[in-house]
């Protein structure tokens, strides 16, 4: 079996594993980070996204060996210990969640989007955002979330 | 600060946004087994073999095991709604015996060290069918010399209810203006994200195993009940646990087979089992929701008053009745009439059973059937008059000074504003300019239509007064539990039977206990979903949380105050008359001293050192809530389509909801719920659809192929509440989870037909897909 070696949330990680092993499976039940979600098999929900080396992907989609080398930023360790994320504060502040399933994907996707894109409008959130499925929340208020985090880091940048 | 009534955020957040979730796939003993079942590839067909053998000799696999293994003791999945007393129940076992009667139906399972030798495993089993003559079609299914999908019972009809007030065939023979449309549901899959999951862990062996089985449930209480009596297993050596749980939107209200297999297996195997559904499997596994056929005659006056409806329905039950399958069409019966005045009603359902995926609650339940069907015949009763909908709405509602209002159903609806939520709507919506504008657009012929779609709904919600459910055969009760325990040191923990997935009963409960009890929010903390730390509940389903299980949580509040003011009078040496409580603090009326506040008081109970004579030592209290009446909320949402009549597709250029349901504890969750439910009834009316082919084949098992709606695919909606508190209890509130999903099928539906009239289209069938908008275009199109 492949020998790999992964970055995840900081720690590193070296483990034997089958080819096929998708990487949200190694992430979940090899590691045990099961925080990261699983809600479809057609990579169609993003429930499972994380960061590879800094830029979204569903892990579903992924095979742990493509991760051999890379690192990996899932939503426990998108904030450092005992803090949290703009966008995991602003979920929390314009109530952008219900059940919850979809948001460690959906923040992960943000992540991302606000990284290509720090003032996005609430279109280019809504289309950025096309990849990640939420049931529960009609999307308003993780569109109004995306935003105020962005305007959040905008000024937090501007300050330093 | 009064605690009910704000828009805080919510408590449960903190470990959904950073993975700290325990989801049922996220709970791993050691030593669990992981289940993966092989699904039936027919619709319908005898079983005449299944050889496990090579799937048994594979490594990593534990067991391998088909519907005749656990013939002799997986019992019968359970229905508890026998709506007619000849309704036809056919046997509905956990895996598959001899039959199969829907793609998807479990025949055999593997148990293996890890998943994916599971999964490998389920390639190795070989099995035997022999086709047999596919029902598919619900109306064909019900002819004479139709195919069977149970061919014991002689029938694919399983029932006919009837529900008759007033003289409708004078109605319909005197009355100048009759409508008869037909009106599809398309079949719908709920589609919660977290698909499902159970997980169950044996503790010992032999007879006095207990079993404690983890589901992503709504109904942990329920489910614990049935799985004692499907199983035989005794009700107290099985604890159910519904951790966090990822939606369920009426597709985990349901008592399903791999549940029941899960506690067969662990006992069998005596270790831990856990299955996980894919997507896919769940597609096709997790029962469905709506699939109605409904033909409706409305007869009317000139002048657009009502005189009578007339309500014909088949409902697919797919193949076999599952928990409240039956039922869930009839909940409608009552609702057909919406918030209008009319003389004579009827309605009858026949459930049909046809070779699909079961069918049963699904996020509104019968009343978005019913909704949709009144509010479209409105909107045609308008065109037909050539009246405004709103309009023809107006003289046939009820007026606010009716209330409490018998209607035609047999329901006393108790308290409603029609007029107030319509004139704020149409205020928000600025629906003279929008019709002034779409009137330019028709005259200026642009290619560039715009509808306007009115809706003004009413539902019955907090279900539900057990002696109505018993009226209907209903196999429970509707009442709910709640306990509060005051803690030694003044802190309090809440139990609620009632099983939230999302709803934030973490932090409405809280703050419900925190003002009733006057102690600060941080100090309450809510438990719930799990039957050793909750041991009574009807759980969550029917926007009834808050309407049934808050009111429970608000009387057990006021009886820890009551016994508290008793220990109180006692300390102060006063007469308990002469306190007054405010602010978590008994003082005595009149007199300056600063009394004793309830933390202070339960330490007193805590010690029992100095408590009146025959007093418990505690102020805990727990109450049963079962509700007089149902809920009423209702509101008025109004929707504009830009629709492009060259390509038929549909934008949504405005949405605005006035929603009404009564006092509101938080207005940050309610307008989520809205959201939500907006969200999923728009997603009926423009985008989803479960599809079967011919031969009874799901070709929409994926979310590639059910098309969930994205962010990129919605509106901003613009949201709104008028406040008439319900009558029929002490919080005033109504319940919210399904209103917006009941309101808005029809509002975007009446928008689309309303902009396209004038091209003589009068019906567009869900979901108006661009290419079904320009068929229609296309056959109505006289212009």
């Amino acid at each position: 079996m492949p020998r790999i070696r992964v970055e995840v949330d900081g720690a590193t990680y070296e483990d034997e594993v089958e080819p096929r092993l998708l990487l949200v499976h190694y992430l979940r039940e090899r590691l045990g980070k099961v925080g990261t979600p699983v809600g479809c098999d057609t990579t169609n929900c993003g429930a499972c996204t994380v960061l590879l080396d800094g830029l979204s992907a569903k892990s579903c989609s992924v095979l742990a060996v493509q991760a051999d080398g890379r690192s990996v930023t899932t939503v426990e360790g998108l904030a450092p210990d005992g803090d949290e994320h703009p966008l995991q504060r602003s979920f929390h502040r314009e109530h952008a969640l219900q059940c919850g399933y979809c948001t460690p994907g959906m923040i992960m996707a943000s992540a991302d989007l606000l990284r290509e894109n720090p003032d996005p409008s609430e279109d280019e959130v809504r289309e950025g955002l096309e990849g990640n499925l939420c049931r529960c929340t009609g999307y308003q208020n993780i569109v109004r979330a995306v935003r105020s985090a962005a305007a959040e880091m905008r000024g937090s940048e501007v300050a330093s | 600060m009064t605690e009910i009534g704000q828009a805080r955020p919510r408590s449960e957040d903190a470990r959904l946004v950073t993975g700290r979730t325990r989801w049922t796939d996220n709970i791993t003993p050691a030593g669990t087994l992981h289940v993966a079942y092989l699904r039936s590839p027919h619709a319908h067909a005898r079983i005449d073999r299944v050889d496990v053998e090579a799937a048994k000799a594979r490594p990593n696999v534990v067991a391998v095991l088909s519907g005749a293994d656990f013939a002799a003791e997986q019992g019968a999945l359970p229905c508890a709604w026998q709506v007619t007393e000849d309704m036809k129940l056919p046997a509905h076992p956990p895996m598959a015996v001899d039959e199969v009667r829907y793609v998807g139906e479990p025949v055999a399972c593997v148990v293996a060290r890890d998943r994916y030798s599971a999964v490998d495993a389920l390639e190795d089993i070989d099995v035997d069918y022999t086709p047999l003559p596919t029902v598919v079609d619900m109306e064909r299914a019900i002819e004479d010399g139709a195919d069977l999908v149970h061919s014991d019972l002689g029938t694919n009809a399983s029932y006919t209810w009837v529900f008759e007030q007033g003289d409708l065939d004078a109605a319909l023979r005197d009355a100048p203006v009759l409508l008869e449309r037909r009106f599809v549901q398309q079949r719908l899959i709920p589609t919660a994200m977290e698909p499902r999951a159970v997980l169950c862990e044996p503790d010992g062996s032999g007879p006095n195993t207990d079993f404690t089985l983890y589901s992503a449930t709504q109904i942990p209480h329920i489910l614990r009940l049935m799985l004692s009596v499907v199983t035989e297993i005794p009700e107290h050596r099985i604890r159910v646990v519904a951790p966090d749980v990822g939606g369920g939107f009426g597709s985990k209200l349901q008592v399903y087979g791999e549940e029941v297999l899960a506690l067969l297996l662990a006992r069998r195997l005596g270790r831990p089992v856990k299955w996980t559904e894919s997507r896919s499997e769940g597609n096709m596994a997790v029962h469905h929701g709506r699939d109605q056929i409904q033909k409706v005659t409305l007869a009317a006056e000139r002048d657009g008053r009502i005189r009578g409806l007339k309500v014909e329905l088949l409902a697919d039950m797919g193949a076999y009745l599952m928990l409240v399958t039956p039922g869930v069409p009839l909940l409608g019966a009552f609702m057909f009439n919406g918030i209008y005045k009319m003389d004579a009603y009827s309605f009858t359902c026949t459930g049909v059973f046809t070779n699909k995926t079961p069918t049963d609650a699904y996020r509104g339940a019968g009343r978005p059937e019913a909704t949709f069907a009144i509010e479209r015949l409105m909107d045609e009763l308008a065109a037909e008059l050539g009246v405004d909908p709103v309009e023809v709405r107006r003289r046939n509602w009820i007026a606010h000074e009716e209330f409490p209002f018998e209607t035609i159903a047999g329901l006393t609806y108790d308290t409603g504003n029609y007029e107030a939520a319509t004139e704020k709507a149409l205020a928000l919506f600025e629906y003279d300019k929008l019709r002034a504008e779409q009137n330019d657009r028709r005259e200026s012929g642009d290619p560039v239509q715009l509808g306007i779609g009115v809706s003004t709904y009413t539902e019955m919600c907090g279900l539900a007064p057990s002696r109505v459910l018993g009226s209907l055969s209903y196999g429970a009760g509707g009442w709910e539990h709640a306990s509060v325990r005051v803690l030694p040191t003044g802190k309090v923990e809440v139990v609620t039977g009632s099983s939230a997935h999302g709803q934030g009963h973490e932090t409405a409960w809280a703050q419900i206990a925190a003002d009733r009890l006057g102690v600060p929010f941080d100090d309450v903390r809510v438990l719930h979903g799990d039957t050793a730390v909750s041991p009574k509940g009807m759980d969550t389903y029917g926007s009834r949380s808050l309407a049934v299980g808050g009111v429970a949580l608000y009387r057990a509040c006021d009886k820890v105050v009551d016994k508290a003011r008793t220990i109180a009078a006692h300390l102060l040496e006063a007469s308990e008359d002469d306190l007054e409580f405010s602010a978590g603090r008994f003082s005595v009326r009149g007199v300056g001293d600063a009394g004793l506040s309830i933390q202070e008081i339960t330490q007193a109970a805590f010690a029992a050192h100095n408590l009146p004579d025959g007093l418990e030592p505690s102020l805990d209290s727990d109450a049963t809530h079962d509700p007089d009446n149902f809920s009423f909320p209702h509101g008025t949402h109004l929707c504009a389509v830009e629709i492009d009549t060259e390509t038929g597709f549909t934008k949504i250029r405005k949405y605005v909801a006035v929603d009404d349901v009564g006092n509101v504890v938080n207005p940050l969750i309610v307008e989520g719920q809205v959201h939500g439910g907006l969200a999923q009834g728009i997603a009926q009316a423009l985008y989803e659809e479960a599809v079967y082919d011919a031969d009874g084949n799901l070709t929409t098992t994926t979310m590639a192929d059910y098309l969930v709606p994205s962010a990129a695919d919605l509106p901003s909606f613009t949201t709104d509440r008028t406040e008439t508190p319900a009558a029929g209890n002490p919080l005033g509130v109504k319940g919210v989870g399904e209103a917006g999903t009941i309101a808005s099928t029809p509002a975007v539906v009446n928008a689309i037909v309303d902009g396209l009239r004038p091209f003589g289209v009068r019906d567009v069938p869900m979901p108006c897909t661009p290419e079904r908008v320009w068929n229609a275009l296309r056959e109505g199109g006289d212009r």
